[in-house]
């Protein structure tokens, strides 16, 4: 009788799990993450469920490639999870420890950085220490580089692995602009020949370009990068952003963006009353020449978009002349997760010469390493020599000038001040 | 056993939906133990209250229930009205099984491409009429209004509304009642809609309930049609829903609340509003006016609904040219080279996908299909009218998804079902039962019961008569009611995603999961399988019938009953 089966399976799933779940638990604990060959060992076999953003099909690219070298390699099984929003998978986590479920959660690894870190941790959602038990980890050499081991000015304590850097990067079509000076009558086509290489600069730009810049809708992650990438460069107090928000007087630190945002956004596309939906959707309008100038969260981005027949060839990138905020982004095990020994060998295969090399070439997703290039052996630093002649790409030398993220309080201050703002049109 | 049936498919649907409301009600209060919320509060409701433009959000879902109803119902109503079986009403017939098919989002995507200001109606005139070299910044897409979020509702709801207004007029014999109304003098456009609408409206009253609830909560269209600042309040909860702060998760509780408030009171504004309507019309019903109007109604009737064919088909055209398009820059009509990169790309994803959403959609189907037509024949077997509690079929289509599926995740953890393609075939099962029960009821309960008593008068038993007559003769109906189910549940995202943890990706959730990175061309290959699935679906539903009913396999042609849905098909036979 096909209408008993819902009824059926539900019970006899639910009595499985009355039954078996504390025994199954007691077997599953995770071994300790320093005795990495026992760890190695109880990962053979298990399969690991990786929750990741799935809106990028170059991300998904390399996570594929990445789930046969962990087969091939470790017997470990690697499921990509696909979001559309890493918080999905945060408040699956929430939603069984709601339920009581404490040891079969259905998230073995969660890409994660910054605010949902914050969130996750501060609710005791993550399993840890792990991350300084990798094997690879020493790679990243974090007493050199502090960024790996604090989020968002949070330190991480060992509670995720980093995974890759990200970084504002703007890019703009040579030609479009080139025309669009000959188009527009009343310019300094001296400053408007030129992308704008600072908040002040980017101001005069749209002035003189209407309707030809804009950034994404608050409170989508880039879009929030954005303001506080023009709040770092307007406000003099820039102490303050790296401490709790509730330290600090917020309209008064504040008030310089404010200001300029009132003076922006009557020259954004669609004078403002619009805002595209992320920071993708950057790109995809700078497709159909609805922008001209856009920025992205990864420096390759313009560059890739080119190989793919998106954005033309006349497309150039560059960073801001003050620098421009990055972080880095993490991967992370939630509590529950009955694969941690798998999700630990996952997570230091990511961090390891050769997965970090993929994942930094062009030809599968372009984001930039975490590993400490100059303390590699020589083989190691071969694999990430690659032709780096893309136009589209911006200069070697652009990163020097790294902005760190502020305190994660500082986003959801800052996003629900726009909402009250600008939230309304 | 058959008894059981009708208290079975009940409790089926009302049960989840009771326990995820139950989930949501008590966070929306302040009570969330995981969350250290262990006590009764009403906070959640007035930091709700405190966001901005909620009042805005909610007033746009309503307006955008009532709207797209009104509009795509007129539309219906005025080319049923107008209609007399030309060559154009049978071609526009024809399109509506497979514009149904097609799903929501895909077709968000395709109109979102054809009416932005870089979209294809602009390359078309550019620049040669309009001498435009870059798209112009004009706010169409997203509008403030909602406008854009409309015009993509009611081009999905007209094919749903028309398909469930033929199915229910076969049983009022318009034919005869338009005879009649013509011999009194009346203008045949006039006389249908004095003498069939009034009848014909209290039998797709329910669908036309579905299209408001679904209309004033959709979350995918209205993400990428509707407006931003602020969105519609289904598509604000769901963001507040994944907001990295967990705490606002009460907030987001108590919005999904609303969300259902909303949907109620839109459904209670358009009760009063068909008083009214039937109170105001009166005077002309009976007025005894004869031709006014006719011209204008009929060039209406015709004009509505093909209209909104062709923008369906036109968006569509746009998805299939992104997905074989190279580069492709503004104003050029069509892509500057053509590729097959985007298929091969996405080819080898998509066996897994495709895999797990025939399995889901066929299981959920079959079961679905099973239980109505055990409800159907209990009904017919013990001789009772359709029991009055059926309406509750309705409650997965009037509540609204995101105020109960957040709820059923916590409900099904706490019962330990841990997410697995059972838990999603059972909760594709809720939005499923209730299409195919409004697809499959009329045909069935309108059967023709001599066909039967022949039988049993030849021998055959009770069963044997059940599946050699009625489900011979009910093949094409069946076939229809199928499809619909296939439909519905290769359009399921939100409960897909939730309840399989992700981890069942079906086409339905890559599609949505690579929307979010904007890539068009991907996002094309996606929807467009997306949307062929259901299709091959209906085609085969359309074709099953006519190779079944073969000479020699069934009953001769004459003596075939024509349904309601059967006389679609036949339409679409031409």
């Amino acid at each position: 009788m096909p209408n008993r089966r819902p009824f059926r399976s539900r019970l006899i799933a639910g009595l499985c799990a009355a039954l078996a779940l504390p025994a199954l638990a007691a077997a599953q604990k995770a071994p300790a993450p320093d005795d990495w060959d026992a760890v190695l060992e109880r990962a053979d076999g298990q399969t690991v469920y990786w929750n990741a953003w799935g809106g990028d099909s170059r991300t998904n690219r390399y996570i594929d490639w990445v789930a046969r070298q962990m087969n091939k390699r470790y017997g470990v099984d690697v499921e990509h999870v696909k979001l559309n929003d890493t918080s999905s998978a945060v408040a699956r986590v929430l939603a069984e420890k709601q339920a009581g479920n404490d040891a079969d959660g259905s998230v073995d690894l969660l890409w994660i950085n910054g605010e949902n870190f914050a969130a996750m941790r501060s609710r005791d959602l993550l399993f840890g220490p792990f991350a300084e038990a990798l094997p690879h980890f020493a790679l990243t050499r974090p007493a050199d580089n502090p960024e790996m081991v604090t989020d968002f000015t949070l330190p991480v304590e060992g509670y995720e692995s980093p995974w890759g850097k990200a970084q504002i990067t703007f890019y703009y079509d040579s030609d479009v602009l080139e025309s669009n000076i000959l188009d527009s009558d009343a310019l300094d086509s001296a400053a408007a020949s030129t992308p704008p290489r600072s908040m002040a600069a980017l101001l005069e730009w749209a002035r003189a370009h209407p309707g030809r810049f804009t950034y994404p809708r608050i409170p989508d992650f880039t879009g929030s990068t954005f303001l506080k990438q023009a709040l770092i460069e307007l406000t003099e107090q820039d102490a303050a952003l790296y401490r709790p928000v509730s330290d600090s007087d917020f309209d008064a630190v504040t008030a310089p963006l404010w200001d300029y945002l009132d003076a922006l956004h009557p020259h954004l596309w669609r004078r403002g009353e619009s805002f595209p939906a992320s920071g993708p959707r950057l790109r995809s309008l700078m497709a159909d020449d609805e922008l001209s100038l856009a920025f992205s969260f990864y420096p390759t981005d313009a560059a890739v978009a080119v190989q793919e027949y998106q954005l033309p060839q006349s497309v150039r990138s560059y960073v801001l002349d003050g620098g421009t905020l990055g972080n880095v982004h993490f991967v992370a095990i939630p509590y529950n997760s009955p694969h941690k020994a798998g999700a630990m060998v996952l997570a230091n295969f990511l961090l390891s010469p050769v997965a970090q090399a993929q994942k930094q070439s062009l030809d599968y997703w372009g984001d930039r390493t975490v590993l400490d290039a100059a303390h590699l052996s020589d083989a190691q630093r071969a694999l990430f020599d690659t032709p780096a002649d893309n136009p589209a790409l911006p200069p070697a030398n652009a990163f020097s000038h790294t902005l760190a993220e502020p305190h994660p309080s500082w986003m959801g201050a800052l996003q629900d001040a726009w909402l009250k703002r600008y939230g309304v049109n | 056993m058959l008894r059981l049936a009708p208290p079975l498919v009940i409790a089926l649907l009302t049960l989840p939906v009771a326990a995820g409301l139950t989930m949501i009600l008590l966070p929306a209060f302040g009570y969330l133990p995981a969350l250290d919320g262990d006590a009764l509060s009403l906070a959640p409701w007035r930091e709700l209250a405190s966001q901005p433009g909620l009042w805005r959000s909610a007033a746009l879902s309503m307006t955008s229930g009532l709207v797209t109803a009104f509009i795509a119902l007129g539309v219906v109503m005025l080319f049923l009205a107008a209609g007399r079986g030309g060559r154009l009403d049978r071609g526009v017939r024809r399109l509506v099984s497979p514009l149904l098919a097609v799903p929501h989002a895909a077709m968000a995507f395709g109109l979102a491409f054809l009416i932005a200001p870089s979209g294809l109606i602009m390359r078309l005139v550019s620049p040669w009429l309009n001498g435009v070299h870059h798209p112009p910044d004009a706010l169409i897409v997203n509008d403030p209004l909602g406008l854009a979020l409309m015009a993509g509702l009611i081009l999905k709801e007209i094919p749903f509304l028309l398909l469930m207004s033929l199915a229910a007029l076969a049983q009022l014999q318009p034919d005869r009642r338009i005879e009649i109304a013509r011999s009194l003098g009346y203008a045949p456009t006039v006389g249908w809609l004095k003498t069939v609408l009034p009848v014909l409206y209290p039998l797709i009253r329910l669908p036309v309930y579905a299209v408001i609830a679904y209309a004033t909560s959709v979350v995918d269209m209205a993400l990428i049609l509707g407006p931003t600042l602020p969105p519609t309040l289904a598509v604000s909860t769901l963001e507040w829903f994944n907001d990295p702060d967990l705490n606002r998760r009460f907030m987001a509780s108590a919005a999904a609340v609303l969300q259902l408030g909303v949907t109620l009171a839109t459904l209670l504004t358009w009760w009063l509003g068909e008083r009214l309507v039937a109170w105001c019309l009166r005077p002309w019903l009976t007025g005894g006016g004869r031709r006014r109007g006719e011209a204008s109604l009929r060039r209406l009737g015709r004009t509505g609904l093909a209209g909104a064919s062709l923008a369906a088909i036109a968006s569509l055209a746009g998805l299939a040219m992104f997905s074989l398009a190279g580069f492709w820059r503004f104003p050029a009509a069509l892509p500057h080279t053509w590729t097959l990169d985007h298929w091969q790309r996405v080819a080898p994803m998509l066996s897994g996908a495709l895999g797990n959403t025939a399995l889901i959609a066929l299981a959920a189907t079959a079961m679905a299909t099973a239980l109505i037509l055990a409800v159907l024949e209990n009904e017919h077997r013990r001789n009772i009218r359709p029991a009055r509690a059926l309406w509750l079929l309705y409650v997965p289509l009037i509540v609204p998804q995101i105020a109960f599926l957040f709820g059923l995740v916590v409900a099904a953890e706490s019962f330990g079902v841990a997410p697995q393609i059972g838990l999603l075939i059972a909760g594709h099962l809720l939005f499923v039962l209730p299409y195919v029960y409004l697809s499959l009821a009329e045909a069935y309960r309108r059967f023709d019961p001599r066909w039967l008593e022949i039988a049993r008068s030849l021998g055959v038993s009770r069963n044997a008569a059940f599946w050699r007559v009625r489900l011979a003769l009910l093949a094409a109906p069946l076939c229809t009611a199928f499809a619909v189910g296939l439909a519905i549940s290769i359009g399921q995202y939100l409960p897909t995603q939730l309840l399989g943890a992700g981890r069942v990706n079906t086409i339905t959730t890559e599609a949505v999961a690579l929307a979010a990175g904007g890539n068009r061309r991907l996002i094309s290959v996606w929807a467009l399988t997306q949307a062929a699935l259901p299709l091959a679906g209906f085609m085969l539903a359309a074709a099953l019938p006519r190779i079944l009913a073969s000479p020699g396999r069934i009953m001769p042609k004459a003596l075939s009953y024509t349904s309601p849905a059967l006389s679609t098909e036949e339409s679409t036979r031409g």
